[in-house]
């Protein structure tokens, strides 16, 4: 499953982060890292961005950016 | 002494500057680019300035702000480094910090938002975590000026006595940390010779940092050494570079921050962040209550507290206008120097000044909109329609504030990390109408359509957007291609804004535009008195027709023809116009020789309803002021550009305005 998937309210660990270039960098930058756990907040009113959850903070990212992120697996930092 | 101030964005940076530096601030740039820098001198200290470096999350080379705040620490190389830490969000704020303490200069962490911990229940060890991190951490709330004194006694002790960090190493004995070893002891001479700490180094170029390993000048030899490193660490990690590095970092946070920080489960800022959200992010309730809080500000703005403080100051320069007059009378001073004063200075300068606390107004509203976290909210919900145009959401906090004024929303486009979404920002920018064309609107909607002011003013910002979006749509397929830049952005939590921050933030606007009124203002109703006022043999023109500057409007003046209104005047505003939009008023003031008061009645003669709405959307849209064009060159690096954005701007105006007119001569 890839992080654009999860459930509202559904926390998750993240398995790998892809990406490239500079979108990669500043996922990893906040915090976005495998063995992290995330939680879905909610979707933008017109159904992207997403809001997340991670590390005691909110994070807005897109759908399409979510998708690069894989979840699922390996155990809690 | 010299300081540098770091943090991340919404970590409470501005407010803990304007804390320690108190209004004692010089707003400039970094050198060679056009990132805003701000220093000030530290108050009770001698000789101390702290220059407040851009919000950043990591030293990387990506974006412009880490760019410059990495330059100016290895360059400019401060005497210390105060690091703000936001302690409601720590994790991924220390990130950051131990970039910072890498450097090994002498820094101490402000740990900031502390009431906001305490009245979650919450606490921080500051002690375990001034060990842990290897510097002194001091427990601040920057909006309460809570422990600012003791920031500044503890930073200029530990300045004064070169404390270095005393924490070197942030991973265990393993591939990360052999990696870091081999690649600083490649580098070390290097490194040192460039005046740089080694292991700050280490990391970048483990990183793949190109402009750290040209800034060393490596050759290819040792290039390829450390990347023969890096491999090894990838393959015995099994994570590739940065993934490695970040690990590292947050592993040793979260150890760091298991050890010193008690966490309540649920804040109750992230609570009532929640509970807003829930509306002002909320499905079908975001874009109402958006174009609410727009309405209301700008009903505020032009309807309420700006008009009516405008009103008294126009009052206060009138009546100063005919004391003078009276004054120059009495004393018989010579004519041409009286009508100086008078029709050039007075009532050029003045018409303008009286509008100065509408554009206040429109600021302190978009402060607190910015300081409250709501423009983030706007970034996020404005993000696909924004996307669609080609851009991101975080494009619609500068043209917002291209509403208020073009110079610091192109300047506000510096905030978006893609060169691609800056330039074609920038171009759009100018067709958010600017507050400092309110003046032409006011006068001529109360002249024209006194009933319906309010809609014809929305018209106009509506028109002006939609060809913003259209212009938008040409410019995405083609000369702007390509990805747009990655939008992955925090929401900080709802705060009521510091009032300190924000009666700084005005008195900065409030003095770059009186700087505006006094500067090319004043010499442009000078210039525009002195065309007026003398013909064609510099003899004082006995009748304004014969004046040099009928003679320029009246050349140029066929062009406008086809728009519905050609008198020289109107073309004569609108060419000073271009050294300042709140110009044309005072322009037509002097030209029709009223006061800005009665000059509503005299435009009847040179305007019908018709054409005064031509000349509206041309006014819209025609080139931005000299200051905004400026800005645009400085920010777009190309004067042919710049000069393209004119040329286009005037073509877009006048067409929009042609096709008007024709269309409503036609229909009758």
């Amino acid at each position: 499953m890839t992080l654009d998937q999860l459930e509202i309210g559904k926390t998750e660990i993240i398995r790998t982060v892809g990406g490239d270039g500079a979108l990669r960098l500043r996922l990893l930058d906040m915090g976005l890292i495998p063995r992290t756990a995330v939680t879905m907040g909610k979707r933008a009113p017109m159904g992207d961005p997403l809001q997340i959850r991670l590390r005691g903070y909110e994070l807005t990212l897109r759908a399409e950016d979510a998708r690069m992120i894989e979840l699922g697996g390996g155990s809690d930092r | 002494m010299n300081l540098a101030l770091a943090g991340n964005q919404n970590c409470g940076k501005t407010t803990l500057f304007n804390a320690l530096t108190g209004s004692n601030q010089h707003v400039g740039n970094f050198p060679g680019v056009t990132v805003e820098q701000k220093s000030g001198l530290v108050r009770g200290v001698k000789n101390c300035t702290v220059v407040d470096l851009p919000g950043i999350y990591s030293l990387r080379t990506y974006s412009q702000e880490e760019l410059v705040s990495r330059d100016y620490i290895l360059d400019g190389k401060p005497d210390g480094l105060i690091n703000i830490v936001d302690a409601t969000n720590i994790e991924r704020n220390l990130y950051l910090t131990l970039q910072l303490l890498e450097l090994r200069i002498p820094t101490v962490v402000a740990l900031n938002m502390m009431d906001e911990v305490r009245e979650n229940g919450g606490s921080v060890d500051v002690r375990v975590l001034s060990e842990k991190l290897g510097v002194p951490v001091v427990p601040i709330s920057a909006s309460q000026g809570e422990g600012v004194s003791e920031l500044i006694r503890q930073t200029m002790s530990t300045v004064k006595n070169v404390v270095r960090p005393s924490v070197q190493d942030f991973c265990p004995d393993g591939p990360v940390h052999r990696c870091i070893h081999a690649v600083a002891h490649v580098i070390e001479d290097h490194a040192r010779a460039a005046g740089i700490a080694p292991r700050f180094c280490a990391t970048k170029l483990i990183e793949g940092d190109t402009v750290m390993a040209d800034r060393l000048g490596l050759d290819r030899n040792e290039r390829e050494l450390i990347e023969h490193s890096v491999a090894e660490m990838e393959s015995e990690t099994k994570l590739d570079r940065n993934e490695a590095l970040a690990d590292m970092r947050y592993t040793f946070i979260e150890g760091a921050t298991a050890a010193a920080v008690v966490r309540t489960h649920e804040s109750r800022g992230h609570m009532r962040s929640v509970s807003i959200d829930k509306i002002l992010t909320g499905k079908y309730t975001a874009l109402p209550v958006f174009i609410l809080v727009m309405l209301l500000i700008f009903w505020l703005t032009f309807n309420v507290i700006g008009k009516v403080m405008s009103d008294w100051l126009a009052l206060g320069i009138e009546a100063l206008t005919g004391l003078v007059d009276q004054g120059l009378t009495a004393w018989g001073v010579n004519p041409v120097v009286h009508s100086l004063l008078i029709d050039g200075v007075f009532a050029g300068v003045g018409g303008v000044l009286s509008f100065l606390p509408i554009i206040v107004t429109l600021f302190f509203f978009l402060s607190i909109l910015e300081d409250t976290g709501y423009m983030a909210r706007v970034a996020f919900f404005m993000d696909k329609p924004l996307r669609k145009l080609g851009l991101s959401g975080r494009s619609f906090v500068p043209m917002l504030i291209g509403f208020g004024c073009s110079v610091p929303a192109i300047m506000a486009t510096r905030t978006l990390s893609s060169d691609r979404d800056r330039k074609m920002t920038i171009l759009l920018t100018p067709y958010m109408s600017c507050s400092a064309k309110i003046p032409i609107y006011a006068v001529f909607c109360a002249a024209f359509f006194p009933k319906y002011a309010a809609l014809m003013m929305i018209g106009l910002y509506t028109l002006g957007i939609v060809l913003g979006v259209l212009v938008a749509f040409v410019l995405k397929g083609t000369a702007f291609r390509g990805r747009p830049v990655p939008f992955v952005m925090e929401l900080p939590n709802y705060r009521l804004p510091s009032l300190k921050s924000v009666v700084l933030l005005l008195w900065e606007k409030a003095r770059d535009f009186l700087q505006r009124a006094f500067t090319i203002i004043f010499l442009a109703t000078i210039v525009v008195w002195f065309l007026q006022t003398f013909d064609v043999r510099l003899n004082v023109a006995s009748d304004s027709a014969k004046s040099l500057l009928a003679l320029l409007g009246q050349t140029i003046s066929p062009i406008f023809r086809p728009l519905g209104f050609d008198d020289w005047r109107v073309t004569t505003a609108l060419i000073s116009g271009f050294t300042a939009k709140e110009a044309v008023v005072g322009t037509l003031a002097v030209l029709l020789g009223t006061g800005t008061a009665e000059l509503g009645s005299a435009l009847g003669s040179l305007f019908t309803p018709l054409s005064a709405v031509s000349f509206l959307v041309f006014t819209l849209l025609y080139t931005p002021c000299m200051a905004a064009v400026a800005t645009i060159k400085k920010e777009l690096h190309s004067g042919m550009a710049t000069v393209g954005v004119v040329v286009l701007q005037c073509i877009v105006a006048w067409a929009a305005s042609a096709a008007g007119w024709q269309l409503a001569r036609l229909l009758g």
